[in-house]
């Protein structure tokens, strides 16, 4: 099979491949990129466990081909913590218990992140509707809703100190 | 208490892991040289296989082997097990039929394994298996339970006649029948107890591997009992002896019971990897395979009947279930119609009387075994519908019905083998009366009203049987296997402790809790402990995770092992300190001699042990390392008492739940946090059960809930917030006075929602699971009524 070369921006970092036309996100994120953080829970686009986020949207990464990402920014499980720091998202599920097997987290990560980005102050209606694309079986959703009402309060907080700094 | 002791909020030791994208499941395990497996299952959900011809497929691109059942079958590889025998009434054991890890001669469901193409590509091992050709002779599929015991069905396997694996009794039939004759009030209640998918987000993967130079094999797989696997395939496929086979179960992506089981899949890729020269063998179930192959839950079909006096006092229970069983009989599934069910129709009642007759049964569909609460959710939605519907038929306020008859005092012996040892059912329901403020009830019903809504409220007071469980007890009862549980403590030089576990953790937390354990214990911060789990290499013989059991059973291991660390430590630090053993004592991590200032930090005493300068050493051994096998001597009974309340949108069918309060009794907590987590999650399964989940078959056995499309799993819009109050009875039978809450959720919540559903609608039943067209189908009164 005819393979195409594909560039993309993973977590920072320019990756190349050469792969075939018809190789999922997920496969590339996981086997070429070797990054299995992102993980496969259905391949049917319904259950948000491979979301990644690309070019600022939580997308599922098992609809999506690779070679269709390309010049894109994505960004995986992999990525979100900087300089060994955790992103406060991060920091948030592991205080709440927002997670108990961690199968379905990273793709619940890049939702949360995708729904703080677009609003900063959501209501608990609003953090069901942004995750409810997203299976979870272990936690009946109550304590990742709390994770990312706390998260979103840190992130307030922090961008209020940040234009809260004199000149 | 400590930050990191017993009854810590202490966050999980596990996470940081996880949320950084750094777990490690099987799926994201590669070996050098993989090759992939890919399993040709059956589109018929019944038929003989006349031939099979791989010749093409043999010859494709980058295959390196094709086999099926005869292959099987000439290099003896034996097939799956059930390893719990039961008895019928006659006494005759139950008739399980073959289960081959590729079919031989005959497929018994949509889904069946046909044959494995082993290839260097999952999209070359696809291709070359649609170049398999395989003749078929299709035959009738028998696929409902209850039509599957009448004569000319189609019979699944040829040793159960009338496709009737067993026709088991438990209880004083003659005794219950006079009690029902006397009766001032007969309470009687046809239940169907829908088939359910568990459904872990990780799909169930394994990888084979066979290691030519040493004759050993390796599986890594999603396991919750890697050394019950390893035996099953060594004892009983035959495949290798335990010291040839290391059984790795890493990260696992949940379980519910669904990974408790040994599959077909990981019995071939061991084997294939053989027979494709030593090279690694993966295959991960893509959703629709787990769909068709993952054990199933629940499918009871069920007839009920109480008893009650002129005071509204219990005098009896009768039950006659169906259970469907599935093809072939899962490992565990011959004890979860059985001893896991009916021996909790007791309730939290005092029932004089009690008889259930269960007949379990093939039909040609994916086998059903335990899922979280396996047994104890239906015998709860048996006993708390009848509790509910008999209150209602009485004229009594379900509440005071309930209390009326309470067992109260303990030890209490259930006429069904069951011995409860501690409880308080009245405190827990009083609780939860006040959580949900009961008494405002009729208030906010009337509210509802007013915006058309139809309001209801229902009780579930469970109870379970978990710590599961006593070997001899359960010996006796027909389970195969010994249900301690295994551990070992290792302190190293430096004073840190390594526990070796033969409990799994696939979501529990057990690296967080088990450490609070060894930190309460030892005085040292949780942080210095370390949890191995899941590998037959690292850690002895152990049993595994499932039925509440890991906190009771494995955790009193390790505290059997950290009392003989303890012993020894003294012995060490006596001699150290040149004192006699009786004076020194252990507290806060501290060996100190009584009456003096003499006193040395655990870590000291563990470098004294191991550099063994200042002790005989012909009279204590050098080293700190202890471990400790320990067998229950009861089940634990957690018990407690959920409260629904619900909107039922009169026009749409719609029911949403607007409140939910869940009392729970589990002994002490070693960590309330992870404990919440796990009341949450069963209670969304639980919620699942009764609102939107069923796995359907057509007729014809074709799969109609193959996909996350067609079985609804519970959203986060689906479900409401959860109010949580929990009361203690320590639990007698161990010394850490914990019972296990991991089930509790899913067996209480669907008595509570279909309580609170049949109150809003007036009506005696509604199908599970109550999806706004079987709601709007309930209504139907209503409707007429208003006309």
């Amino acid at each position: 099979m005819k393979k195409i070369a594909v560039s993309v921006t993973v977590n920072g970092r320019q990756r190349e491949a050469l792969i075939a036309p018809r190789m999922l996100l997920s496969d590339f994120v996981r086997q070429e990129l070797e990054l299995p953080g992102t993980h496969v829970g259905c391949e049917h686009g319904v259950c948000g466990s491979c979301n990644v986020i690309v070019d600022g949207k939580a997308v599922r990464s098992c609809l999506m081909f690779a070679v269709q990402a390309e010049g894109s920014q994505i960004t995986t499980v992999e990525g979100f913590s900087a300089d060994g720091e955790l992103h406060p998202i991060q920091t948030a599920f592991w205080e709440e218990h927002g997670l108990q097997c961690g199968f379905c987290t990273p793709g619940m990560l890049a939702s949360a992140k995708e729904l703080l980005d677009a609003n900063p102050d959501p209501t608990d209606d609003e953090i069901r509707e942004a995750i409810s694309g997203n299976l979870c079986r272990c936690t009946g959703y109550e304590f990742i809703i709390n994770a990312i009402r706390s998260a979103a309060k840190t992130l307030r907080d922090t961008e209020n100190k940040k234009t809260l700094q004199p000149a | 208490m400590s930050d990191t002791g017993i009854g810590a909020r202490m966050l999980r030791k596990e996470d940081h892991r996880f949320i950084t994208g750094k777990g490690r499941y099987t799926d994201d395990i590669n070996l050098p040289g993989q090759a992939v497996g890919y399993f040709l299952r059956s589109p018929h959900a019944h038929a003989e296989i006349k031939k099979i011809d791989i010749k093409k497929a043999e010859k494709a691109p980058g295959v390196l082997c094709v086999l099926t059942g005869d292959d099987a079958a000439a290099d003896n590889i034996g097939g799956v097990i059930c390893g719990w025998m039961i008895h019928s009434k006659d006494g005759s054991p139950m008739k399980a039929g073959p289960h081959p890890v590729l079919a031989q001669g005959k497929v018994r469901h949509v889904g069946d394994q046909v044959a494995v193409v082993v290839a260097h590509t999952m999209a070359q091992a696809k291709a070359a298996a649609e170049m398999i050709n395989v003749s078929y002779n299709v035959l009738d599929a028998n696929v409902d339970p209850v039509a599957s015991q009448k004569r000319g069905a189609p019979q699944v396997h040829d040793v159960a006649s009338r496709n009737t694996v067993f026709e088991w009794e438990l209880g004083d039939k003659a005794a219950t029948d006079a009690a029902f004759s006397s009766a001032a009030h007969i309470t009687t209640l046809d239940l169907v107890n829908n088939r359910l998918a568990p459904n872990a987000m990780e799909p169930r993967a394994a990888i084979g591997s066979y290691d030519a130079g040493e004759d050993h094999y390796t599986l890594y797989t999603t396991s919750q009992n890697p050394h019950v696997a390893r035996l099953v395939i060594s004892a009983f496929v035959g495949l290798a002896p335990e010291h040839k086979l290391r059984v790795i179960a890493p990260d696992v992506g949940g379980g519910f019971g669904s990974k408790i089981f040994i599959y077909a899949e990981e019995v071939v890729c061991l084997w294939a990897s053989k027979r494709a020269g030593g090279v690694p063998v993966k295959w991960v179930a893509d959703r629709s395979e787990a769909f068709l192959t993952d054990a199933n839950g629940r499918d009871h079909v069920t007839t009920a009947e109480l008893a009650t006096d002129s005071n509204g006092k219990i005098t009896g229970l009768r039950a006659k279930t169906i259970a469907n069983m599935g093809a072939y009989l899962s490992t565990f599934a011959s004890s979860v119609p059985t001893y896991l069910y009916a021996t909790l129709l007791s309730g939290q009642y005092n029932i004089p009387n009690i008889y259930a007759e269960v007949d379990a049964v093939y039909t040609n569909t994916s086998p059903v075994d335990a899922y979280r609460g396996a047994g104890r959710p239906e015998a709860t939605y048996v006993v708390e519908r009848l509790m509910e519907t008999a209150a209602r038929e009485l004229g009594m306020d379900p509440a005071e019905f309930r209390a009326r008859n309470f067992v109260n005092s303990f030890p209490h012996q259930t006429p069904v083998i069951m011995c409860y040892d501690a409880g308080d059912y009245g405190a827990s329901q009083k609780k939860a009366m006040e959580m949900i403020d009961y008494a405002g009830f009729e208030k906010r019903k009337a509210a509802s009203a007013r915006k058309g809504k139809l309001r209801g409220i229902g009780f579930s007071n469970y109870i379970e049987a978990c710590g599961i469980a006593p070997s001899a007890a359960v010996g006796s009862l027909g389970a195969g296997v010994g249900l301690w549980e295994s551990a070992e403590v290792r302190v190293n030089p430096v004073g840190t402790v390594e526990i070796l576990t033969g409990s799994h953790s696939h979501g529990q937390g057990h690296e967080t809790t088990f450490a609070q354990l060894v930190s309460d214990r030892l005085g040292i911060p949780a942080d210095q402990v370390a949890i191995v789990h899941g590998d037959t290499d690292k850690v002895q013989f152990g049993m595994g995770t499932y039925g509440s059991r890991s906190g009771a059973v494995g955790m009193t291991a390790i505290s059997k092992a950290l009392d003989k660390i303890e012993a020894k430590a003294k012995k060490v630090a006596a001699h150290v300190m040149e004192a006699s053993e009786s004076d020194v004592e252990f507290k806060d991590g501290t060996f100190s001699v009584k009456g003096t200032d003499k006193a040395m930090a655990f870590g000291e005493v563990a470098l004294s042990a191991y550099v063994a300068h200042k002790f005989p050493t012909s009279e204590i051994e050098p080293g700190l390392k202890e471990g400790a096998f320990h067998d229950p001597t009861n089940f634990t009974f957690p018990a407690g008492c959920h409260i629904c309340e619900l909107e039922v949108d009169a026009d749409t069918g719609v029911t949403e739940i607007v409140d939910w309060v869940a009392v729970d009794d589990f002994g002490n907590v070693i960590n309330p946090m992870i404990v919440e987590g796990q009341v949450h999650g069963g209670i969304a399964q639980g919620v699942g059960q009764a609102l939107t989940e069923a796995v359907v078959y057509d007729e014809g056995g074709q799969l109609l809930t193959g996909s996350y499309m067609d079985y609804c799993m519970p959203r986060a819009d689906n479900l409401p917030s959860f109010k949580l109050g929990f009361t203690t009875t320590e639990c007698p039978s161990n010394p850490l006075g914990i019972k296990g809450c991991g089930e509790a959720g899913a067996i209480a919540a669907p008595a509570a929602v279909m309580n609170a559903l049949t109150s809003a609608l007036g009506v005696k039943d509604v199908a599970m699971p109550a999806t706004p067209q079987n709601v709007w189908n309930a209504m139907a009164h209503l409707r007429e009524a208003a006309e």
